[in-house]
């Protein structure tokens, strides 16, 4: 018996990844020794240089990559090719962004979270916890865990690994999601949802996996699609297989009709958290997707494409759609990340070069747009005018009407959020606008023009509402929310935990407390917080300006390393 | 910024190399200082805030004015130089550069885009002028003046840009600052209504523009107007793609000029402050469709199915616009009505070809001086009059308003096109240019002669009943707002003298052009077209025309001039009530249009609301109808979200295994 020979490994590729995954058990020691007093500087700290890190461990390998076109590290597990490197630093940047905002604190420094998330919402203890003004920073190790998986999750040819890091980003996701220190119930309800939902679609993806080790006797993507390349009769396994696969990148992805968490939990998480998860997920999980359909089933390519075609016009049709209806900032921006996921699946469905580069740009552009709109939703809070007590600055204002008047009211913040809705809309010198055009364009260069006019026709129709958005800012008058009255503010908090939907159910708390908290009167306020999320915007500002004046450099840089390594 | 200058063949001469290594051509950097000179102003009025307000207004007009005087420059450089080399396209930057997808940020500069570019600057630069006295007392006149100054910037970019990716950019900057303007005094619902609805028919006109940019990139794999025009002449492109792009383009124009069947916002965007009416709606942004096409002449040249459907919706625009504007009793909906009919006469040339191109600018650009006159006249009128529009409670201003009244009055005869005004030098052109055959087809030059001839004597009709109703007849004033009498006042100084300029432009800029030989100077651009011979003699149709203008004139005086003109609208005859109402316009829209998407979307709201009222009220299985479908699927349950992925995943399967087959 010859004696256990321990593999080679070049840890030296890995270093972003490490960096990122290290700080985050660094995170978990630092709750356990660091007094109570200083973990939030530390934690912060701690992941802000780690993420700074591997960006810069990912700048340090590039002239490498760009070199050789890439390696791959332990047997296949992580592949450090350009896409990999591109959405590491996508991710990492987007995840350092979110950061800040998870950190900003209001005047009275409370943050988004929970001041304790086991206390049990209304109860005593919670009410303790606040007044104690006990803090959640495990928040921050948790984003950390969560921004590696995400790493591992495109970088991966193995389908094992892909798995493992897909629950690896997922875990701390479901978590964050349920500590919202405003409307918990709502919170914890989202959080619910997304950990049933996406246990059930984890073990949809799992039996694919199986299905399609049955087929090629292997985990790697390389082998499997050499087996698509020679028919042995098991095809019914390799089709439904890479089904159930792609089943799970959907849903990630957030693709109709494995959509319909997006709404609920984006709407029920923190904006923090709905801001890291809604950009970063998505970069994360389009990165898979890209490698699965590239680099694993282009034997299979014709069985898939009208799988692509039939997905990619759904979302991109839904989507758009059922945001036009939405009342609420959060729910509206979370069907509009479905319809981006659409115009994103497009460029996908390309299955070329041009694709690639287009998809990783849109991902950049669409990210930073995203993380700014979040980031600026929590700003815009209500503050109470009743009572003789001072105004307190209560929870976010996501209802649409909320925000009517905010360009009068401040011109900065209305201007920017435009900014952002204007690159969704992909208004031409915005980011948004050179993504559309990349993906669009990869689209019917890959013969896919029927997808790009649908896309097309689609984002016409988005623009509508996001004009509306920027039409109430600017040039509808703000009405006191005094006369808005208890009835609409109590349906449409209602109308959040939709579960009540058949009345019969007892589902009915949230819906109370969230009506209970709205009854007050309010009206809406901008806060600067401790400037955090405000440095997070700018930062996402420029990003969309910049990429859609100049975006050559940028599209340079990622077409000259666009090319996955099998 | 580097420059590289490239040469390319006139328009519709096969371009046998469209990149030809030119000598340095200075012009380059100059034309950059025209988009970015009101640019910069505009920002910087912007930026500044409530610090820029005691003297923003006059940075606006210097920025627009510094970008005449360098469209004057540019003009003597290109004067200088002989007219086949006249065509510039000045590459400025690669804006887009990966793989395949690659996008050059280029100017053109050529006897079309200059004479745009001279258009836009100097009535812009009056119009400048004419606002810092009439939005005096306007607390925001230093955010009118960014816009205005934003709305330059971006035309000149939509005039100057030599693909359609940088023309696409000016056209949505023009059509964000077209909206800005009319929704000024947004704090009135109905005029933010009226921006929105222009916003609504400019977008569908923006799906048309982007499908065509999508069709030419999939069919000449760029979008630069030299590629675009060497691949539509070659003649390797099927008929059928050519038209299906033609008729695109087409949409885009009918959006952005309001033709029909997407003319129904000009009307309302009168809501704007009449400046912008003037500069926006008259002169410069509405003929932007006119440009387009004539900018795309090669495309339908080569497909002369979308040409004639240009011919077509010109003609029935013309047609439209005149009897709307016969029922109008607001001055500036009136006046609205007439540059619909007037844009229609351009598209109309526009549809005949090569022979029609050079006239629809003509009449574009002495358009531009007379109806931008009577707009700064009809602001004028309301300045005076308490900011009544109501012409049938006008009457005798004449003797009130002298300046007014003469350079309205030029306006007026130039819109008739009474010799030797400049209406008859551009109009009686087009009217003469559609009575030739096409193709050895007469049935067309009689129809689309016919409607011209037609149209100029409603035209007439209508023009001078707005004239009568306003300046002549007996005093029908109402009182001001605040109960006192009216005294109706001629303008100050900063307001008549732009006008005064304008007027003189109504009244000799025809002969002028026509003299020094602006047909010939647009060849370069447009091409040269043989002279065709009308269907009947061009005396004759001379004649019919002034005969006909004649009548028209005749008829509004006997009706509005020497009879009493009734203070309220009468009733009217069929024709008439439809005129007023824009012949159905709206509600045909509505019915085919706003109604099924509203009825969508409602149906979708009324979902919604079931599903959160039943929460509350536990009514909520009482709910039934079409909402049920978006109730029923996103609930809440997780349970059913689940479901919907099972059903998914199997829908998907039964997908991939059908197609296998």
């Amino acid at each position: 018996m010859s004696g256990f020979t321990a593999p080679e490994i070049a840890w030296g590729p890995m270093v972003p990844v490490l960096v990122v995954l290290l700080a985050a058990v660094v995170g978990v020691l630092v709750e356990a020794f660091v007094p109570a007093a200083r973990r939030r500087t530390v934690q912060l700290v701690l992941t802000l240089a780690s993420l700074a890190g591997a960006l810069l461990a990912v700048a340090a390998l590039w002239s490498g990559v760009e070199r050789t076109g890439g390696t791959d590290v332990l047997g296949g597990s992580l592949v450090v090719d350009g896409p990999t490197l591109v959405l590491q630093a996508t991710i990492a940047l987007l995840a350092l962004l979110s950061t800040l905002i998870f950190a900003d604190r209001v005047a009275g420094g409370e943050d988004a979270f929970a001041p304790s998330a086991a206390a049990v919402p209304g109860s005593d203890y919670e009410e303790l916890a606040r007044s104690k003004g006990l803090r959640q920073t495990e928040v921050f190790p948790l984003l950390l865990f969560a921004t590696g998986g995400m790493m591992i999750f495109p970088a991966t040819t193995d389908l094992l690994t892909l798995f493992v890091a897909l629950e690896v980003l997922s875990l701390p996701l479901y978590l964050l999601s349920g500590m919202g220190r405003r409307r918990r119930l709502l919170s914890q309800e989202a959080s619910m949802k997304y950990f049933l939902l996406g246990a059930f679609i984890s073990a949809v993806m799992l039996f694919g996996i199986g299905l399609l080790y049955g087929y090629a006797g292997s985990l790697r993507y390389a082998d499997i699609a050499a087996a698509t390349a020679t028919p042995n009769g098991l095809e019914g396994l390799l089709v439904v297989g890479a089904l159930l696969l792609l089943a799970g990148l959907f849903f990630k992805v957030g693709a109709v009709p494995f959509h319909m968490w997006t709404p609920d939990v984006y709407q029920g998480a923190p904006t923090p958290v709905t801001a890291f998860m809604a950009a970063c997920t998505k970069v994360a999980a389009f990165g898979a997707l890209l490698r699965v359909v590239y680099g694993m089933l282009p034997g299979m390519a014709w069985d898939l494409e009208v799988v692509l075609w039939v997905v990619a016009i759904l979302t991109m049709v839904v989507g758009t759609v059922a945001a036009l209806v939405q009342t609420d900032v959060k729910r509206l921006l979370a069907y509009s990340s479905i319809a981006h996921a659409g115009f994103v699946l497009t460029g996908v469905v390309a299955l070329d070069d041009s694709g690639i580069t287009a998809v990783l740009f849109y991902l950049l552009a669409y990210g930073a747009a995203t993380v700014g709109a979040f980031g600026l939703v929590s700003l815009v809070r209500e503050q109470g005018t009743g009572g003789d007590e001072a105004p307190a600055v209560l929870g976010e204002a996501t209802r649409l009407p909320q925000w009517a008047g905010l360009g009068r009211s401040h011109p900065v913040v209305a201007v920017t959020f435009t900014l952002f809705l204007l690159s969704f809309a992909g208004i031409p010198l915005t980011a948004g606008f050179v993504g559309k055009f990349a993906v669009f364009s990869a689209a019917v260069e890959g013969g896919a023009w029927q997808l790009a006019l649908v896309g097309v026709l689609a984002s016409a129709a988005a623009a509508f509402f996001y004009v509306r958005i920027i039409v109430l800012m600017f040039f509808t008058e703000s009405h006191d929310a005094t006369d808005a009255g208890h009835a609409e503010v109590s349906s449409l908090a209602s109308g959040t935990t939709a579960g009540a939907a058949d009345g019969a159910d007892p589902v009915r708390v949230p819906v109370a407390v969230a009506t209970a908290e709205a009854e007050r009167t309010t009206r809406t306020v901008v806060v600067g917080g401790e400037g955090l999320t405000v440095v997070a915007v700018a930062v996402c500002a420029a990003i969309t300006v910049v990429l859609g004046v100049a975006p050559s450099p940028v599209l340079d840089a990622i077409a000259s390393v666009g090319v996955l390594l099998p | 910024m580097h420059t590289l200058i490239s040469l390319t063949a006139p328009a519709v001469l096969p371009a046998v190399d469209p990149v030809v290594a030119a000598p340095e051509w200075s012009g380059g950097q100059a034309a950059v200082w025209l988009v970015a000179l009101p640019l910069l102003s505009a920002a910087v009025l912007l930026l500044l805030g409530r610090r820029a307000d005691r003297w923003g207004h006059w940075l606006g007009v210097l920025a627009s004015a510094g970008a005449f005087v360098v469209g004057v420059v540019l003009l003597l450089a290109v004067l200088g130089q002989p007219a086949g080399q006249r065509v510039h396209d000045v590459h400025l930057a690669t804006w887009l550069d990966a793989g395949a997808l690659s996008i050059d940020a280029g100017l053109r500069v050529d006897p079309l885009s200059l004479t745009f570019v001279l258009l836009v600057t100097f009535v812009g630069t009056l119009i400048h002028v004419y606002s810092v006295a009439y939005m005096e007392h306007d607390a925001a006149r230093r955010r009118f003046f960014a816009y205005l100054n934003l709305f330059v910037a971006a035309m000149l970019l939509l005039v100057l840009a030599d693909s359609y990716v940088l023309l696409f950019v000016g056209w949505e900057g023009v059509g964000l600052a077209s909206y800005l303007l009319i929704g000024f005094w947004n704090h009135h619902t109905p005029y933010a209504v009226a921006a929105k609805k222009a916003f609504v028919a400019n977008r569908i006109g923006d799906v048309g523009l982007l499908v065509a940019m999508g069709l030419l990139f999939a069919t000449f794999g760029s979008l630069d107007f030299a590629t675009v025009e060497a691949g539509a002449v070659s003649g390797d492109v099927s008929q059928g793609t050519l038209t299906a792009i033609g008729l695109m383009l087409l949409l885009a124009a009918c959006g952005k000029s309001a033709q029909f069947p997407l003319q129904s916002w000009l009307g309302d965007a009168m809501a704007g402050p009449t400046p912008v009416s003037a500069l926006i709606h008259a002169a410069t942004m509405v003929t932007a469709g006119v440009y387009l096409i004539i900018r795309s002449g090669a495309v339908f040249t080569a497909a002369p199915t979308a040409q004639l459907v240009v011919a077509i919706v010109g003609a029935i625009t013309l047609l439209f616009g005149a009897i709307v504007g016969c029922a109008k009793d607001d001055i500036k909906k009136a006046l609205a009505a007439s540059t619909m009919s007037q844009i229609g006469y351009m598209v109309l040339a526009a549809g005949l070809g090569p022979i029609g191109y050079a006239f629809a600018i003509f009449h574009l650009v002495t358009h531009g001086f007379f109806k931008a006159g009577m707009f700064l006249g009809a602001g004028s009128v309301m300045h005076g009059m308490d900011d009544q529009v109501d012409m049938r409670r006008f009457g005798g201003l004449g003797r009130y308003m002298k300046i007014t009244y003469f350079t309205f009055m030029a306006g007026w005869l130039a819109i008739l096109g009474i010799p030797p005004f400049a209406g008859f030098f551009s109009k009686d052109k087009i009217i003469e240019a559609a009575f030739v055959p096409v193709d050895g087809q007469p049935w067309r030059a009689w129809v689309f002669g016919g409607v011209a001839l037609v149209g100029a004597g409603i035209t007439a009709f209508y023009m001078s009943r707005l004239f009568f109703m306003t300046f002549e007849g007996q005093k029908r004033w109402s009182r001001k707002k605040d109960g006192s009498e009216q005294h109706p006042h001629e303008s100050p100084a900063l307001m008549t003298w732009p006008m005064i300029v304008l007027a003189v432009g109504s009244v000799g800029l025809g002969w002028v052009l026509s003299s020094v030989g602006f047909v010939e100077w647009l060849e370069p651009s447009v091409g040269h077209a043989e002279h065709g011979e009308p269907v009947l003699a061009v005396p004759v149709l001379i004649g019919l025309t002034l005969v006909a203008v004649a009548l028209g004139l005749v008829l509004a005086w006997r009706h509005y001039a020497v009879s009493t003109v009734p203070v309220t609208p009468p009733l009217g005859t069929v024709v008439t009530r439809a005129a007023r109402v824009d012949l159905y316009q709206d509600a045909v829209n509505d019915a085919l249009l706003v109604a099924p998407g509203q009825y969508l979307t409602r149906s979708l709201v009324y979902g919604d609301k079931a599903v959160v009222d039943g929460a509350v009220t536990g009514v909520a299985r009482a709910t039934v109808g079409v909402g049920d479908v978006v109730r029923r699927v996103q609930n809440g349950f997780a349970r059913s979200y689940a479901a919907v992925m099972v059903v998914g995943v199997v829908a998907l399967a039964v997908v991939v295994l059908a197609v296998r087959g």
